[in-house]
């Protein structure tokens, strides 16, 4: 074979490769929507850790009766228009006259977000614990507990996106804030390192006004728990998306929220270390118009892409694909 | 006697006592201290703070001046500025090249302002990084003081990233492969303590505090009302005997009585001690074991806390 012959073949062999990515690129699309039940994103293969002994069963879908809430108004803080509560659940309680992103309770997300019937809870015991002894702390947090169905301020466990598997952790504002304290360090830790020991992805949403003031310094450790434990996880190829929610502060927003690979936030959420109010004092004038929300931080460049509720979960199957190692070309 | 009103008679017998005195003075002024000095045995978790946060309490500089050798300043985050709220640079440890950083609060108010009073923006926490970053590619040891009111409370602090700049820290620092010590020498607030304190141990002075938030923060946040911050110091367990008894810190280095400021040289001593004693303890340490030894005690620095529920 004489050189010309061998550039030849180099040329045609290259060519031949070019359009098999080719076939492969246009085949992606409709794929993001298939389901592929079983199949685990982001892995090489199945995984050997046993996920069920972390794992509760999953949750009974409880027989419908009546709702009498359903019927109530919903009033928007954003533009003061009215809706029935009904309407308001069925568009995600994003207004649908202002688009306003209003909260919803971390087992409400959930909900939204996992395909019917896939999401398991994980089984982290964590003692309630008063380490300052604070004055009815402890039945606070059980009254919370009642209240909202959640035995601490996030909900952690294993779901399913379109059919990929994902550790996926909620936080909820309505549990005290969604503030970081024993609980809240040690559930979000043990999500890093469970989805590190099963080659999962983890989807976190942030909602949280920032460390648990009630459980002092142990609550400030929980900070450098969780970046510690989003490192190890990065280090071992993981991936970590985050999903910033109304609102993310202190202690969260300066720990695990602000580490993810991939940074989504809600439209108009509040995101950022210090407290409006404390900066405002601390100097002495009126903060811009829209300062720290999701916004301002996609203009200095802290946020990858700001995302519409309804929109999310498509967006989130779309980027679990885009990780999904089985896809990731052999060079 | 309030703190402030033995503070004020111990400064000023410190003072009296260098000046030349008939021994009848001297025995007396002895006797004022004596007696002083036992009313600062039991100090309230607000007088703690009160001497935390003195003026006259030695300050970074002092440390380094006082402990190092061949000290090399380095400055700025080599992306926007330098944030002189953080200090630090190389040097050497009885001859072993160290890296040295710290919150630096200043010596009066002039100095004070220039520096922020120790609370750093965005910057100083890269700038910071980059001088960890540079101790682990060449290996040396890291020392950090502690002492700042929180992270810097700005418009721009905000908006340069304040967050993820507290949060790059903590979880990088996590993963460096070269021992770390930190030492609350003051007050130790917020993320902006933390962010320079993930460390293989962690000291603090006696009569350091080291806390989730300032006391003032605290009681503006739980109940609305700063003014009630004397009554936050007694409820937060700040103290360093408090934060022992948690497991959260590894020692406690003793002040002499009245507070760090009435013999800075008896300070340095045991901070020097204390150095000499880890890093013997060190030496038969991997690089990759001090990442590993500081990912673990982190991951189970509430274990103690939950053990004793």
């Amino acid at each position: 074979m004489d050189h010309k012959e061998k550039v030849m073949n180099i040329f045609k062999k290259k060519k031949a490769r070019a359009g098999k990515q080719e076939d492969a690129v246009s085949s992606v699309k409709p794929e993001i929507s298939d389901r592929r039940a079983g199949e685990t994103a982001g892995t090489d293969e199945a995984p050997a850790y046993s996920l069920d002994s972390v794992l509760e069963a999953p949750e009974e879908s409880k027989s419908k009766g009546p709702d009498p809430k359903a019927q109530e108004i919903f009033t928007c803080t954003g533009c003061n228009s009215q809706h029935l509560i009904r309407d308001m659940r069925k568009v995600l309680f994003v207004c649908p006259e202002c688009g306003k992103h209003h909260k919803i309770s971390a087992r409400r997300r959930m909900r939204y977000l996992v395909d019917p019937g896939t999401f398991r809870k994980l089984r982290v015991p964590v003692p309630m614990v008063n380490p300052l002894d604070y004055p009815e702390y402890e039945d606070k947090i059980k009254s919370l507990q009642d209240k909202t169905g959640m035995e601490e301020g996030v909900l952690a466990g294993v779901g399913e996106l379109e059919g990929r598997k994902a550790v996926i952790v909620v936080m909820g504002s309505e549990f005290l804030m969604g503030s970081m304290g024993i609980a809240v360090g040690e559930k979000v830790t043990r999500a890093f390192e469970i989805a590190e020991k099963a080659k999962l992805p983890i989807i976190i949403f942030t909602a949280s006004g920032g460390a648990r003031m009630q459980e002092g310094i142990l609550s400030l450790m929980q900070m450098a728990k969780t970046a510690a434990a989003v490192k190890r996880f990065s280090e071992s190829g993981g991936l970590y998306i985050a999903v910033l929610t109304h609102p993310t502060t202190g202690g969260v927003s300066a720990s695990f929220a602000t580490l993810a690979d991939i940074t989504l936030a809600e439209p108009g959420a509040l995101i950022g270390f210090a407290g409006p109010r404390v900066i405002e004092q601390t100097i002495g004038q009126k903060l811009p118009e829209g300062f720290q929300t999701a916004e301002y931080l996609e203009t200095h460049g802290f946020v990858d892409e700001i995302v519409k509720r309804p929109d999310i979960r498509g967006e989130l199957a779309k980027l679990l694909l885009l990780h999904d190692k089985k896809r990731r070309p052999t060079l | 006697m309030t703190i402030r009103e033995i503070d004020e008679r111990m400064i000023a017998i410190d003072e009296a006592m260098k000046s030349d005195h008939s021994e009848e003075e001297s025995q007396a002024l002895i006797k004022e201290y004596a007696e002083l000095t036992t009313a600062c045995e039991n100090l309230s978790a607000h007088d703690k703070v009160f001497l935390a946060r003195h003026r006259k309490r030695p300050k970074i500089d002092d440390y380094i001046n006082a402990l190092f050798d061949d000290f090399f300043i380095q400055r700025g985050d080599f992306l926007s500025k330098e944030d002189k709220s953080i200090f630090g640079g190389i040097a050497r440890f009885h001859g072993i090249p160290v890296t040295v950083l710290g919150h630096r609060k200043g010596h009066n108010i002039t100095e004070s302002m220039e520096v922020n009073f120790g609370m750093p923006e965005p910057e100083g926490y890269r700038k910071a990084l980059r001088m960890m970053k540079q101790a682990e590619k060449f290996g040396r040891p890291i020392i950090t003081f502690i002492d700042t009111p929180g992270a810097y409370p700005g418009l721009e602090a905000e908006q340069h990233g304040q967050s993820n700049a507290i949060a790059a820290n903590l979880a990088e620092m996590s993963a460096l492969k070269t021992p770390i010590i930190s030492i609350v020498t003051g007050e130790g607030s917020s993320g902006g303590a933390l962010a320079i304190g993930v460390a293989n141990r962690v000291y603090m002075l006696e009569n350091a505090v080291y806390s989730v938030l300032s006391p003032e923060g605290f009681a503006s946040i739980l109940w609305k009302d700063s003014n009630r911050a004397a009554e936050a110091c007694d409820l937060m367990k700040l103290t360093a005997q408090d934060l022992l008894r948690f497991g959260v810190i590894d020692g406690i280095i003793p002040e002499p009585a009245g507070g760090a400021h009435h013999d800075p040289d008896a300070v340095f001593k045991a901070i020097e001690r204390m150095i000499i004693k880890e890093f013997n303890g060190f030496k038969r340490t991997s690089p990759a074991d001090f990442a590993r030894d500081r990912y673990e005690k982190f991951r189970n620095i509430d274990e103690k806390v939950r053990k004793e529920k």
